[in-house]
């Protein structure tokens, strides 16, 4: 299991309830399922990842995120997790509400658009960047509202949500983002990891 | 009289009291089995059919010498594989094929019932079918599935029965019978009530059924059973063993000749007032309402574990109807999966050879056993 999942799961204390949005082919609601006790659901778009899940025995809707979060109750969860999905919604904000709407915590990731190996991409090559966590070319990519680090941090301090923990990864190693080293963290990771409560 | 004294039955001795506030009992249940119970007795899974279907859920129907109506999905292997399954099915109530109905005999008259036959309600169905668990001694069924108004069944028997299943596959159906179907459904009735062999249903008694008029139902709801794409593939305006029009009311085209057939194949083995009592038990299906407009209260609380599946070109049961189940799940916090399954095949789709759906079926059943 990558190391994201394994931090997203170190966030999670035993014996909630969770739901994983765009949760793929399950490999995370499983391990979450099998090592802490989770009541886990999951939404996922794709057709494909989503007979990967019943496969597995695990509980998905197929689904949209910015149509299908509607459908669940207001704090019907712990935790919400929307794991490198939010840079492809029309409404990014809108998303992160009902996040906080369904659950009353919620782990957001990040492909960092401010990672060095992508400024220099763009800045080297003229190109739009493409990296490890973002494969896809311009014509094709799914995400419609890229972020750096920094971005989303400034973001949610303008929208008020409670960054309560906020994490860079970068090559395996974990750290975390504070006033002092965010310009650091924002040149030097590939992903943030946020934790929001209500 | 024929083949169909020879189906399996067992006799229901009690008073069930039906939502028409009629009580019946020592009345017969007409069913088949697959694959065998095991010792744990935790394999078994009960089928529930459509409107038009009977207790021969596979292999080939003994009465018609056709494939059982689910062949693709349920068998030694195949996706509810009856090696390793015990799958049950039984003729609802108000049904043709060995269960209690329009066409048993009244004991005091010695005549057919006809339309004396109380109304019945998928709710009296599921309670009816319920005591197979009795019979066969089945402390609790792995799981309980079915599409169309089998899928009804299914989610009024989670309902009325939270404890007695593990899993539950409503395929293809609804919580509350539209406007739409209830007025497809009269058309049906119509047809056959408007047919003068009907005679208020005392045709039973007499030479001739209503053959014309039930013929005619099932040509009008097999086009809804259909996608208007799937349609156009399979006939478009294909004529029939003709090189042109033949300026007549002969079956020219392809797509009618197909639905003359099926109105004809229909009634050999379906009886008229069968129909209409199955289509009034559609009718009055409105779950929502039983529990008083909040549906996820019909599901609190529960710990079953629903699979719910839909069809793309099902304009019949569509995804959004399909979806309104999953929604009143996700709300009373139930354990709930969905896919919609992408299929030209219309409503039809879960009686058909369709990969994706039999796939999703077979990896809920062994993911989960």
């Amino acid at each position: 299991m990558k190391k994201e999942f394994q931090i997203i799961s170190e966030l999670i204390e035993v014996n909630k309830r969770v739901l994983d949005v765009g949760c793929g082919d399950g490999t995370l609601m499983k391990h979450l399922h099998d090592n802490k006790n989770i009541d886990i659901r999951g939404l996922e778009i794709s057709k494909d990842n989503v007979q990967k899940c019943i496969a597995k025995g695990l509980p998905v809707i197929e689904g949209n995120a910015e149509k299908d979060l509607e459908q669940f109750p207001d704090s019907s969860f712990d935790y919400v997790i929307l794991s490198q999905t939010l840079q492809a919604f029309y409404n990014p904000e809108k998303v992160i509400n009902n996040l906080l709407r369904v659950a009353n915590k919620a782990i957001v990731t990040i492909p960092n658009f401010g990672y060095w190996k992508v400024r220099i991409h763009l800045l080297l090559k003229g190109t739009m960047p493409i990296t490890k966590n973002l494969p896809n070319e311009w014509f094709n990519t799914p995400n419609l509202h890229m972020c750096s680090i920094k971005d989303f941090v400034n973001f949610s301090k303008q929208k008020k949500f409670n960054l309560f923990r906020s994490l860079a990864l970068h090559q395996e190693k974990v750290s975390e983002i504070n006033k002092s080293n965010l310009n650091l963290k924002n040149f030097f990771s590939e992903l943030g990891i946020f934790l929001i409560e209500k | 009289m024929n083949k169909i004294d020879k189906v399996k039955t067992f006799v229901i001795e009690k008073p069930i009291k039906l939502d028409c506030g009629k009580t019946i009992s020592n009345f017969p249940v007409a069913y088949e089995t697959y694959g065998k119970l095991n010792d744990k007795r935790d394999n078994a899974i009960l089928a529930f059919h459509a409107l038009s279907g009977d207790q021969f859920v596979a292999g080939i129907n003994p009465i018609t010498n056709k494939s059982g109506w689910w062949s693709y999905l349920v068998g030694p292997n195949k996706p509810v594989d009856t090696n390793k399954f015990f799958v049950i099915c039984a003729n609802v109530i108000g049904g043709c094929m060995g269960s209690y109905g329009p066409s048993s005999i009244d004991e005091k008259t010695n005549k057919k019932i006809g339309t004396n036959f109380p109304v019945i309600t998928i709710n009296d169905m599921v309670n009816v079918q319920y005591n197979l668990l009795d019979f066969f001694k089945i402390d609790k069924l792995y799981s309980v599935m079915g599409g169309s108004m089998g899928g009804m069944q299914v989610l009024q028997f989670v309902a009325n029965f939270p404890n007695k299943t593990r899993t539950a596959i409503p395929i293809a159906c609804t919580a509350s019978h539209s406007a739409q179907n209830i007025a497809l459904n009269e058309l049906g009735r119509q047809a056959i009530m408007a047919d003068a062999n009907w005679k208020r249903g005392d045709y039973l008694n007499l030479e001739n059924s209503p053959d014309k008029g039930l013929s005619v139902a099932r040509m009008a709801a097999h086009i809804t059973y259909l996608s208007k794409k799937g349609l156009q593939e399979k006939f478009g305006r294909k004529l029939q063993e003709r090189d042109d029009l033949k300026f007549s009311f002969d079956a020219d085209f392809q797509i009618e000749s197909y639905l003359r057939h099926q109105g004809s194949a229909f009634v050999d083995r379906f009886d008229a007032n069968s129909y209409l009592y199955i289509t009034r038990a559609m009718d009055y299906f409105d779950l929502v309402k039983e529990y008083n407009g909040n549906l996820s209260s019909a599901f609190k609380g529960n710990k079953v574990k629903f699979f719910i599946i839909s069809f793309t070109s099902d304009w019949l049961y569509p995804t959004s109807e399909n979806k309104e189940i999953v929604i009143a799940l996700n709300a009373a916090g139930a354990d709930v999966g969905f896919i919609e399954i992408i299929s030209d095949k219309g409503h039809d789709s879960f009686l058909l050879e369709v990969p994706e759906f039999l796939k999703s079926i077979k990896s809920f059943l062994e993911a989960n056993y």
